[in-house]
């Protein structure tokens, strides 16, 4: 039984410290990432400072492409996520709860929103641009109540 | 038979694949478990800043307070801390204690900066009479981007605490592990950054 067990046990080893090696990275990936991570923030930095798309919700959605971007960046060259590692749990459990993150966020900005559309009084349903004015206005009152 | 083996060896009873199960073989997994765990603690304040972020109640909002020069450099920052991890993760790799701690050094001034600039921001803000208890906004804004302030902050206290273990012991396998996971969690906090710089202040000033 020594015997049977022995260089299996050898061989577990050396594969998990192989394995473990493997995953730090090297020094070329660890820069490719950071000079990918360094253009991928500097870029929505520059977008929104400078304004030079113009159109505030382009510039939105451009620099949340972006985010999504770095973030898969990271995962891959710093965190050295890919669908191998433990054997596939890891990415399991990250997809899972990309899908939780998923529902939290969208599920609760979907019923915020419709909640604060169905709360609001009717004079202010119809133009939307005079609902912040609205809002404020009562702000403005609830805070000259304030000391 | 049995008599026979019991001689020569202790009787084991423990399934063939058991020798796989060597100490610290599933702290990764684990620990990925965790910053998963905690990635849904941020999904939460990441969701309540996206539902309050508008609520100004009268005050400030996001184009008056925030400094975009400041929360790029306080981005650099970290993004520096985690480039100089990954390089203390190298030099562990190849068995070099004092390039590690000097990267793991590094790595602690650069999360010190951040953590001075985020509460210089914070300091400021408090001091323009823009604290937490001012509006929704500035409520959900202090939880999230505190909460992740505070992350770093507990993330340089454990890089201290192994800077001192790596110093007394080495680099033992345990250290190694300790340090992997250290690793893990500091990216991690790097690529909630992203979300808060991305969402929070930049999102916000477009607002």
């Amino acid at each position: 039984m020594s015997d049977a067990v022995h260089p299996h046990d050898a061989h577990g080893h050396g594969h998990d410290d192989h394995h473990e090696e493997g995953s730090h990275g090297s020094f070329g990936s660890y820069m490719i990432g950071f000079g990918l991570s360094v253009i991928l923030t500097a870029i929505p930095f520059w977008l929104v400072m400078t304004g030079a798309l113009g159109d505030p919700k382009l510039t939105g959605f451009v620099i949340i492409a972006f985010a999504a971007v770095q973030v898969i960046v990271h995962m891959i060259y710093f965190l050295h996520m890919n669908t191998r590692v433990e054997g596939g749990w890891s990415f399991m459990a990250m997809a899972l709860t990309l899908v939780l993150v998923v529902i939290v966020l969208a599920g609760s900005t979907w019923v915020m929103y419709h909640m604060n559309n169905n709360m609001m009084p009717h004079a202010d349903m119809d133009m939307t641009g005079e609902m912040n004015a609205g809002h404020d206005m009562n702000a403005m009152a609830n805070m000259s109540e304030m000391p | 038979m049995s008599s026979a083996t019991a001689n020569t060896e202790p009787r084991a009873y423990h399934l063939p694949e058991e020798p796989h199960l060597h100490e610290g073989h599933s702290t990764s997994l684990g620990f990925w478990m965790y910053l998963m765990s905690d990635c849904l603690i941020f999904a939460i304040l990441f969701a309540t800043y996206a539902v309050l972020g508008g609520s100004f109640a009268g005050g400030p909002g996001p184009k008056d307070l925030f400094d975009l020069p400041l929360v790029a450099i306080n981005t650099a920052m970290l993004l520096f801390s985690s480039i100089t991890y990954g390089f203390a993760m190298l030099a562990m790799e190849k068995n070099k204690v004092s390039a590690t701690q000097g990267w793991l050094f590094i790595t602690l001034l650069f999360g010190g900066a951040f953590l001075f600039i985020e509460l210089y921001e914070f300091a400021h803000l408090i001091h323009e009479g823009a604290g937490p208890q001012r509006s929704a906004f500035l409520s959900a804004f202090f939880t999230l981007v505190g909460t992740h302030g505070l992350h770093v902050t507990f993330g340089s206290i454990w890089l201290i605490t192994l800077m001192v273990q790596v110093a007394k012991k080495g680099l033992i396998p345990a250290n190694k592990r300790r340090l992997m996971c250290l690793s893990m969690f500091w990216h991690f906090l790097d690529v909630i950054w992203i979300g808060v710089f991305t969402f929070v202040y930049l999102m916000g000033v477009l607002r």
